[in-house]
């Protein structure tokens, strides 16, 4: 990124001209002039503390800004873990300061930690995605808009003296490519000097081999780049945090008061706290912002364009328009609301189709069930009508029969009663 | 928003403008100026001793060397270093401006450029892929009025109105070697209640939280607009070598403040303000522009669907909403109508099914009935059938019987005449 931008006065094709002044212009007023402009706006600096609760992220927090930010002890039986940003407004001379610290309440009490990792990036992506959605507005405010993206994350390693957890390499591996980590032991007054050493080596020796890439402090600048390779080799700071002052000498310093002695928390010889203020405070803040800006939102807003369908055309070609791709965008996303609407249109003719022809064929069943019906219906009458006739036959026939014995009687005289005079 | 704290002790974040100021040094500063104005008005001259350097030269000529037929748009890049700061400055002229008989719409070439930086820099603003933004956006447009002494000429006003709202406009009066201090107050007066009465809105100085800053802009306020006077040559003034014009009844000196406003001009645009006019650019300017630009994109992606007939999307742009946020909106708003379309459909589907259906049934009912009536009749007659022969085989059978009878008897009396005719029977 810093390579790129000192590119940029070699970057146009125009002939540039290197022209001496023949006297004082007065340009040279300009940094003091940009200065004036931000200070005048305000500063914004947003600090993510990732740690187990009790590890000392209030404390340390108390330590390095001189002041008391409110702090409820939080309790080890969090359900998930949750993130508490907590925003705060600062003065220093003529400096103001709208510091956040997003606190990480109940990382690590957990039994399953397996999902830890998930609402730290989730709340960095939001960040991310809020400043996102203001930059493509159509009438945007950027010049006053509060930035809430995290500009550092100090990641806090328990003080085991060994290693670093396997819950520690997870989350900082999520993280790595959206945020700038500095890791930093905490609570180093438990651990003894040579033990540091070898558990800082360790630690370091870790991170690269898991790949995980924490800030580096730049050296590009000749005005800093010696202190802060110097400070890159001490990484992981360790610190001591204390608001408590107790008296050494004739001075109250801030320190934690044992048995055995006295931990200062600004003696360099007992631990990092000093390099880390320095470093994140008096010579790295505004170079965090940066690189927050820069790198880590620069990828994030890729990533989220080309998972819209955005893209860059051939850089070859004409230069993309941003207003070409949304209409393109548009026409697709309303011919595909279109087809949707069409799609369900058809559907509906379809079943009604069907249910139609569904419907036809119980007729038609009905139909010929009452056909069959009314045909066995015709046969049965036609029995009856058959028997009718041959009842009427034998009627008939009966009727002749009981005629001619009629007949016949008549003629044959009756001899009963010759008989019946014997 | 936040919680004021009080701070018990030095943390230094105070160091934060210092670590700005490196920064911004390490990165260099651009900057755009554009000039305007006649050909013959000391615009070159005035840009080199703006900048105490030869950016207009025999070898590089201004504007009005390079006579042109139609209005060109120029631009030279000139790298400059003072003090450990590094300027890309970048000069952007219009040779031809105002020099035709006929100069109308002499500005569209200065507008077209003006909006092509504006292009350039959203488009690579866009990109998905961004990399280095260079910008050349015009910062400040120096605007040079003829010394006439009496008003501005109807191309004056024309051009600052069609420009005051794309970039920052700074009028100066030309030559102003010309005009008596006495005259120049008269021209200025009566300069700026037409630009007043034309409602242009020229470059304003901000004003600061400062009272002594904003004293010195209240007298820069009453000198406008700046009447300049601008020199290549070096001419010595009582042991004094300074930029002058020599006449045989004496020099102007360019930075005599009695004699002109150039320190006046150089000391707003380069020592206090520069910085000023690429803000408002960028937080002003540019954003109208980019927010005209887009609204259009939104409008026009309505207009080729309210042609087909389709959705009922928003015919105005949603000022609150970027783009895509729009499109989701939409997104959503059409997912709830395809629902409120299909339960509709549904009902209206279930409906004439249930009708039909209910009809079927009825006739089947119906269709049942007279077949049960039917049955019931034939029945009926079966049943008629029945008794009738029953009762016609009991009267038969009796009959029958009845005449086995009678036949058995008559063959008892004839067998009997029979056996008295045999004398059987005595």
């Amino acid at each position: 990124f810093l390579a790129l931008e000192c590119e940029r006065f070699s970057i146009c094709n125009e002939e540039k001209r290197n022209l001496s002044l023949g006297g004082h212009v007065g340009f040279d007023s300009l940094p003091e002039q940009l200065v004036s402009k931000s200070v005048t706006q305000g500063f914004c600096f947003n600090i993510l503390c990732v740690g187990e609760t009790g590890i000392g992220k209030s404390t340390l927090m108390n330590t390095l800004f001189n002041t008391m930010f409110e702090n409820e002890e939080a309790s080890h039986y969090q359900n998930g873990v949750y993130l508490r940003p907590r925003t705060y407004d600062l003065q220093e001379t003529n400096v103001r300061l709208k510091l956040t610290i997003v606190d990480t309440v109940g990382f690590g009490d957990q039994i399953n930690k397996e999902d830890s990792y998930k609402p730290i990036v989730d709340y960095i992506d939001t960040q991310f995605e809020n400043y996102l959605q203001e930059e493509l507005k159509i009438k945007r405010s950027l010049f006053n808009y509060h930035d809430t993206r995290i500009h550092i994350c100090l990641y806090f390693i328990a003080p085991t003296g060994h290693s670093l957890k396997s819950l520690d390499l997870v989350t900082m591996k999520k993280l790595d490519s959206k945020v700038n980590i500095i890791p930093i032991i905490a609570k180093a007054d438990t651990i003894s000097k040579s033990e540091l050493h070898k558990f800082k080596i360790k630690i370091m020796s870790e991170l690269v081999s898991n790949g995980v890439q924490i800030y580096q402090f730049p050296t590009d600048d000749e005005t800093v780049s010696e202190i802060n390779a110097s400070m890159n080799a001490h990484l992981p700071f360790a610190v001591v945090g204390s608001v408590e002052e107790v008296k050494v000498g004739n001075k109250a310093v801030r320190a934690r008061q044992y048995p055995w002695g006295v931990v200062q928390v600004e003696n360099e010889s007992h631990c990092d706290f000093v390099k880390l203020r320095e470093m994140l405070i008096r010579v790295n803040m505004e170079d965090l912002r940066e690189q927050t800006h820069a790198r880590h939102y620069e990828l994030y807003r890729r990533c989220k364009l080309e998972e819209m369908g955005f893209k860059d055309t051939d850089p070859d070609s004409e230069p993309f328009s941003l207003q070409e791709t949304y209409e393109a965008k548009r026409k697709e996303f309303l011919g595909d609301l279109q087809r949707k609407e069409e799609e369900m249109r058809q559907m509906f003719v379809n079943k009604v189709k069907e249910t139609e022809a569904e419907l036809k064929d119980k007729e038609r069943e009905l139909h010929e069930k009452f056909e069959q019906l009314k045909r066995m219906h015709q046969e049965e009458k036609k029995k009856v009508e058959d028997k009718r006739g041959y009842l009427e036959e034998e009627m008939n026939a009966f009727n002749k029969r009981k005629a001619a014995a009629e007949t016949l009687s008549l003629s044959q005289p009756v001899k009963k009663d010759k008989d019946k005079k014997k | 928003m936040g919680q004021q704290k009080n701070l018990e002790g030095y943390v230094g974040f105070a160091s934060l403008p210092n670590q700005v100021y490196r920064k911004s040094v390490k990165r260099g500063f651009e900057f755009t100026l554009m000039v305007v104005g006649e050909s013959g008005l000391g615009k070159s001259t005035l840009i080199n001793s703006l900048f105490l350097t030869d950016l207009y030269s025999a070898e590089y000529p201004g504007p009005s060397n390079r006579i042109k037929k139609t209005v060109q748009v120029e631009q030279s890049k000139v790298l400059i270093k003072e003090g450990g700061v590094q300027l890309l400055l970048t000069i952007v002229d219009t040779p031809g401006f105002g020099d035709a008989v006929d100069n109308s719409n002499c500005w569209q070439p200065v507008i077209d450029h003006i909006d092509s930086k504006f292009e350039d820099y959203l488009n690579s603003e866009s990109r998905v892929n961004r990399r280095q933004m260079p910008d050349s956006r015009i910062h400040c447009c120096l605007y040079f009025i003829a010394p006439s002494g009496h008003g501005l000429k109807p191309l004056d006003i024309e051009f600052m109105k069609r420009l005051h709202e794309k970039v920052n406009v700074i009028p100066l009066i030309a030559k102003a070697d010309t005009l008596t201090p006495e005259e120049c107050q008269q021209f200025k007066k009566q300069i700026m209640r037409e630009i007043q009465e034309h409602k242009i809105k020229i470059y304003e100085f901000p004003e600061t939280d400062d009272e002594e800053e904003n004293r010195l802009v209240k007298k820069i306020k009453d000198k406008l607009p700046l009447a300049v006077v601008g020199s290549n040559t070096i001419i010595e003034v009582n042991g004094k070598r300074v930029r002058g014009r020599q006449y045989p009844w004496g020099v102007a000196e360019v930075e005599n403040s009695d004699h002109c406003d150039f320190t006046i001009l150089r000391d707003m645009l380069i020592r206090t303000h520069m910085q000023d006019l690429k803000d408002v650019t960028n937080n002003v300017h540019y954003e109208n522009y980019r927010s005209r630009k887009l609204a259009a994109v939104t409008y026009n992606g309505v207009d080729n669907n309210k042609a087909k007939g389709q959705l009922s999307t928003k015919l105005e742009t949603v000022d609150g909403m970027s783009p895509l946020a729009q499109m989701e909106e939409e997104r959503r708003e059409h997912v709830a109508k395809m629902k409120k379309m299909e339960m509709e459909m549904e009902q209206v589907f279930e409906m004439k099914v249930k009708e039909k259906v209910q009809k079927l049934k009825d006739s089947e009912a119906e269709l049942q009935r007279r077949h049960e009536q039917m049955k019931k009749n034939l029945d009926a007659q079966h049943k008629e059938l029945e008794d009738k022969r029953r009762v016609f085989e009991e009267e038969r059978a009796n009959w029958e019987t009845h005449q086995r009878l009678q036949q058995q008897q008559m063959e008892a009396t004839r067998t009997l005449e029979k056996n008295k005719k045999k004398g059987k029977i005595f």
